[in-house]
């Protein structure tokens, strides 16, 4: 891109908001996007010298003393290599519950950049969960390291993980349009969703296997719709199993209507950010 | 003839403000919902039918008091807000606008910041490290542009907005009161920069109470009162009226 060619052109009368057009933003400021994943990622690590082995470290902690906790304290029975058992749903959780918490204070940091410049609104949260995908990422790889060191078999299955990452982080977009959205109208919106996720985290089997839940309680469960979509990243680590078909196609219809109604209240939001920033 | 850069044609806005202060808790709304009693909103009007056109390499000063609609203006010129009524065209890029606050990243360095800086308008990493020196020589940070932003003083801080603003080859720059902070040799350096720039055509929005850089600057100055255009014309005589109302009370 040189210097003094085509015009970008503001003209008030014609930029009514179309979700085109944001779309369209969004890719011709990718650039920027990137700077923003970049960002986020150097201003976590920065002050920690270890850097980016953090994202490593941080589920090597945990699974130690998790496994001092749980295979020496509070015993489930008849669930083998539990480090590998909690750590394959809960990576995937985390990063569903960092990312969507991350949107919410994103939007407003970025409140000042908001009024200097016209950036296309949405690309905050996008940048949030691309830069928490990463993070996932990167978190696979001590918890391969630990599966391998404790004799857990990696099986083929782990291959499907792709496409369940994808179906997990495009349920997390949708929910971090809408919790960011309403996180700049309401000041409880935050805290609201930060005492709400404690609850979400025992309603989902995370942490205890889903066999050891009550009968009467069980629906609870069931009908949490976190549980099936994060048995999508767990299944084919830990049980080496693929999961069945409907429960993908159900959990990537909810990762779809997630993301329509989170764009749509965003947008419908947005037009007045500027005056609650 | 050609078209002007910035026009604003019958421009008004106004902001929606909670009779009660701000909207601020989702409980209170839903409590309100339910009892179906509506928020009371108060409109305040940010600009009431505002029209004026800015040629390229022209300086428009914006003068007036506090909340007379100068910072609106520069927003909808930005493309930022959209006005709830008139029409407002621009027609080139438009730099981010340089204020007191500046957004810039706390933790990362100024060289991280101005990569990132540069990303706000399409420019590349590498178009960004292509004019690193000039910008890191004109702000005079050689020695710290790889310190983290906090440990920078206001001054540094704002030599470096004004420097990367002015690199980024844009045909638009507002300027919202930058000019008053630095020292004067360093506004003096601006000043000859702004001036530059008008030589080659760049077109420049220019708020500020400091009335003598007003003076410098401007080829055309409008005096905002509450929304409303009260003056408007060749900037001595703008600002001569601005005096006159202001020592007549």
């Amino acid at each position: 891109m040189s210097t003094m060619e085509t015009p970008v052109l503001i003209n008030s009368a014609t930029t009514k908001f179309s979700s085109r057009r944001e779309i369209r933003a969004v890719i011709e400021n990718a650039n920027l996007l990137l700077n923003l994943v970049r960002r986020d990622l150097t201003v976590r690590y920065k002050r920690s010298i270890i850097g980016f082995f953090w994202t490593m470290l941080n589920p090597l902690v945990l699974m130690i003393v998790l496994t001092i906790v749980f295979a020496n304290i509070f015993r489930f029975e008849g669930v083998s290599h539990y480090e590998i058992y909690f750590l394959s749903g809960y990576l995937p959780y985390a990063f569903f519950i960092q990312s969507t918490t991350q949107s919410m204070t994103s939007l407003s940091w970025n409140g000042a950049l908001m009024k200097r410049v016209r950036v296309p609104k949405t690309i905050f949260a996008i940048s949030t969960v691309m830069s928490g995908f990463v993070n996932l990422c990167l978190a696979y790889i001590p918890l391969f390291a630990i599966m391998i060191v404790r004799g857990a078999p990696i099986r083929p299955t782990v291959l499907f993980l792709p496409v369940a990452f994808v179906i997990i982080a495009t349920f997390t977009l949708g929910v971090s349009f809408l919790l960011s959205a309403l996180a700049v109208y309401f000041d409880d919106v935050a805290q609201m969703y930060q005492a709400g996720s404690i609850a979400l985290f025992y309603m989902t089997p995370v942490i205890y296997p889903i066999d050891i839940v009550p009968y009467e309680y069980i629906w609870l469960i069931r009908i949490n719709p976190l549980t099936q979509i994060f048995k999508l990243a767990r299944d084919p680590v830990y049980n080496g199993a693929l999961p069945q078909i409907h429960i993908v196609v159900g959990s990537a219809l909810l990762a779809i209507v997630s993301l329509a109604v989170g764009w749509f209240v965003f947008n419908r939001l947005s037009r007045g950010f500027y005056e609650h920033l | 003839m050609k078209e002007p850069t910035i026009e604003f044609r019958e421009v008004s806005h106004d902001f929606r403000v909670y009779s009660e202060g701000r909207m601020a808790s989702l409980k209170e709304w839903l409590i309100r919902r339910i009892k179906r009693r509506k928020a009371e909103l108060r409109r305040v009007v940010a600009l009431d039918n505002v029209s004026f056109e800015v040629g390229q390499g022209q300086a428009l000063g914006l003068i007036g008091h506090n909340g007379a609609g100068k910072s609106s203006l520069l927003r909808i010129a930005a493309g930022i807000i959209q006005p709830r009524a008139g029409t407002a065209v621009v027609r080139g890029l438009v730099a981010p606008i340089l204020e007191l606050g500046f957004g810039f990243e706390q933790e990362l360095t100024g060289r991280e910041n101005i990569v990132f800086n540069g990303a706000l308008l399409g420019r590349s990493r590498q178009e960004m490290n292509e004019r690193m020196e000039e910008i890191v020589s004109f702000a005079e940070l050689s020695n710290f542009i790889d310190q983290p932003i906090r440990t920078y003083s206001t001054g540094m801080v704002s030599r470096l907005a004004f420097s990367i603003a002015t690199a980024v080859d844009a045909q638009i720059l507002l300027l919202d009161e930058v000019l008053s902070v630095g020292d004067e040799r360093f506004q003096r350096k601006c000043a000859e920069r702004i001036d530059h720039f008008r030589n080659n055509g760049v077109t420049i929005l220019f708020v500020s109470h400091a009335l003598p850089s007003v003076e410098m600057l401007c080829d055309k100055v409008i005096w905002l009162q509450e929304g409303r255009v009260q003056c408007e014309g060749e900037t001595k005589h703008v600002i001569d009226e601005y005096h006159r109302s202001m020592s007549t009370g």
